[in-house]
């Protein structure tokens, strides 16, 4: 087993990218996810690993440091919370646009506008959904523990470079400040230049070789049958990953005839309900979406035919809730779909969402 | 005389550069972005730095610089080259970064960018081609654009209380730290090309030499927006362009010395 700490969710991701082999960081300071920098700063792993750490002058150009580096070949992370990444919205959209891979961590924060710092998921929309200008999807994993926030860094890099497209971990205030024992990755190495060309050579803008063709990273293409094309190849991929790539976990879900479905830290919440409902002999069970793109149809489909209704809880006014509704509904399924949502900056307490449960489902 | 006396090989005094590429250029008549972009060409092979340099094109006319030279390049969002350029040469401290950027891309939407990374001292070359206007989306105002200049937006001339100030970013880079060669050139004579050229291999080496950012301003025209011919449109620049953005180095050594600053004690 690798090394056990106890750790913030927040230094938990600066301790994984130096461990995966991650070669840069480029990012700029927001509560509530500042401690990702500033741990990675205090490792000082330029002197180890050789990783880059750039404190950039803005969002803006984190991304578009990240948007170079990735276009290198390079394994790249940046770190925000909710008001900073819609400003790398437009580095985001470039960097889906040109099939470059990288990582982005969104800490997010309650909103909208300069909002509060306390913890939110109302950025799922955001995520989910593009974010940015044109048609592209990221890939949005959901940690609910210090321990995925680890886990998902390796996870984040691996996906965006199997499908060269930018990976979030969409996370909140509650993950990225709370501490549990963590157990971390052992080192990977990164890459030499030499293993980057050789893996990568195809696409990487690192200078022209003798033995290969230019290379040039745009999202640019004046002809529109073209832009097409392109559109249609990117349709295809985030199709692929809906196919290969979803992630989920079902809790107590097998002879459920109450489900609750919530993401991140309000899984955890959710967790607690569970136990609670089961106390009091309420069959209720948890589906909880690990990527929330690609996002689990299948299984809330398969357990829309089983439960007598669903009620996604969520740290917002209902965003999941619209791709449960899809998911369900597209199946042909009539069982309800109600929604529990706490706003800016607080947080459900397991025994709201059984009072919420019993009163709009069970009571019913 | 036959014409193939005429196209002899010992005759040949000017040929296509072996680092550009077979594309038409898209730039119009009488433009000055394709004798720059044959400039860097040119250094590029004579520097022999084809295999390690990366281009960064812009958003303005030059968007597409991309096609016309035989190396690596990427696209980057309007006025974010500096950051795209920082991000590569970051992570691959031994290859040569350049970005090449308009006035409209360096000085207004990409200000903050170009500030900081100069002010960083991040090791690549800036090629900054300055003609006072937004050539690409049909001639508007630029920050650089002169006062009483006639562009789209501006159809009664800069005026400042409404439009602000020409803004002299070359000058302000100029008193960054963080840059080592700053210059201003043009490209509307023979001797001024070859100067530029010049100007543009110095650059190249302090970049190489890791001395910090280089800046080469190039004062050029846009005959198409500015409605004139390229003739005339040359004559211009030099009586209006030139008193305000007169050309010279303005800087020639090495980003400061940290020693030369009082250090906090930890």
């Amino acid at each position: 087993m690798g090394e056990l700490r106890l750790m913030k969710g927040n230094e938990v991701i600066a301790e994984a990218a130096i461990r995966c082999g991650c070669d840069g960081y480029f990012g700029y300071p927001i509560t509530p996810q500042s401690e990702v920098m500033e741990t990675l700063m205090d490792l000082e792993p330029w002197n180890e690993t050789g990783m880059v750490v750039l404190q950039a002058e803005s969002e803006i150009a984190s991304i578009h440091m990240i948007y170079g580096a990735a276009g290198s070949g390079k394994k790249v992370l940046t770190s925000s919370s909710s008001p900073g990444i819609s400003l790398m919205a437009e580095g985001i959209s470039y960097i889906a646009g040109s099939e470059l891979p990288c990582v982005i961590v969104n800490v997010q924060r309650g909103g909208p506008g300069l909002g509060t710092i306390q913890p939110s998921q109302a950025d799922y929309f955001q995520s989910t959904k593009g974010g940015g200008h044109g048609d592209y999807r990221l890939i949005v994993l959901a940690p609910s523990s210090v321990q995925e926030m680890n886990d998902f860094v390796e996870l984040g890099f691996q996906m965006a470079f199997k499908y060269r497209n930018p990976a979030m971990i969409l996370t909140d205030g509650v993950i990225g400040q709370m501490m549990e024992k963590v157990v971390l990755a052992d080192f990977i190495p990164r890459l030499t230049d030499e293993e980057i060309n050789e893996k990568y050579g195809s696409w990487v803008t690192n200078g022209r070789k003798p033995n290969r063709e230019r290379n040039i990273i745009t999202s640019l293409e004046m002809d529109s049958g073209r832009m097409e094309q392109n559109n249609i190849r990117f349709q295809e991929k985030y199709a692929k990953m809906e196919e290969e790539d979803v992630l989920f976990e079902e809790i107590q879900c097998a002879d459920a005839e109450y489900l609750l479905i919530a993401f991140g830290s309000s899984a955890r919440v959710c967790l607690k309900a569970v136990d609670l409902a089961r106390e009091k002999g309420l069959k209720v069970g948890l589906l909880r979406p690990i990527t929330l793109f690609p996002f689990p149809k299948k299984p809330i489909s398969a357990l829309a035919k089983q439960v007598k209704g669903m009620l996604v809880v969520e740290m917002n006014a209902g965003q999941m809730i619209e791709d449960v509704e899809l998911a369900v509904g597209c199946a042909g399924n009539k069982v309800p779909v109600l929604h529990f949502g706490r706003m800016g900056g607080i947080i459900h307490s397991p025994s709201e969402v059984l009072a919420a449960l019993e009163q709009k489902l069970i009571g019913e | 005389m036959e014409l193939a006396d005429i196209i002899n090989p010992n005759n040949l005094v000017y040929k296509k550069p072996k680092l550009f590429t077979e594309n038409t250029m898209h730039y119009c008549p009488g433009c000055t972005h394709g004798v720059i972009h044959r400039l860097l060409a040119e250094v590029i092979e004579d520097l022999e730095i084809q295999d390690k340099t990366i281009g960064i094109a812009p958003v303005g006319c030059s968007v597409f610089a991309y096609k016309y030279l035989e190396i690596d390049w990427q696209e980057a969002a309007h006025g974010r080259a500096p950051a795209v350029a920082t991000g590569i040469v970051r992570t691959n401290p031994d290859k040569v970064v350049f970005t090449y950027q308009g006035d409209g891309d360096l000085a207004s939407i990409g200000a903050a960018e170009i500030l900081h990374a100069c002010n960083r001292g991040e090791n690549f070359v800036v090629i900054f081609i300055n003609n006072g206007i937004y050539g690409m989306t049909g001639g508007q105002m630029a920050p650089t654009t002169l006062i009483g200049q006639v562009t789209s937006t501006t159809p009664n001339g800069r005026d400042v209380g409404r439009n602000g100030y020409p803004l002299k970013i070359t000058e302000l880079i100029a008193q960054l730290p963080g840059t080592s060669y700053v210059t201003r050139q043009s490209a509307h004579t023979p001797a001024a090309i070859r100067k530029c050229k010049k100007a543009i291999s110095k650059a190249f080496q302090a970049a190489i030499n890791k001395k910090g950012t280089s800046f080469v301003e190039v004062v050029s025209t846009c005959n198409m927006n500015w409605k004139m011919t390229p003739v005339k449109a040359n004559e211009w620049m030099v009586e209006n362009m030139f008193p305000f953005y007169p050309p010279g180095d303005l800087k020639d050594g090495s980003r400061t010395d940290p020693e030369s600053y009082k250090t906090l004690k930890n």
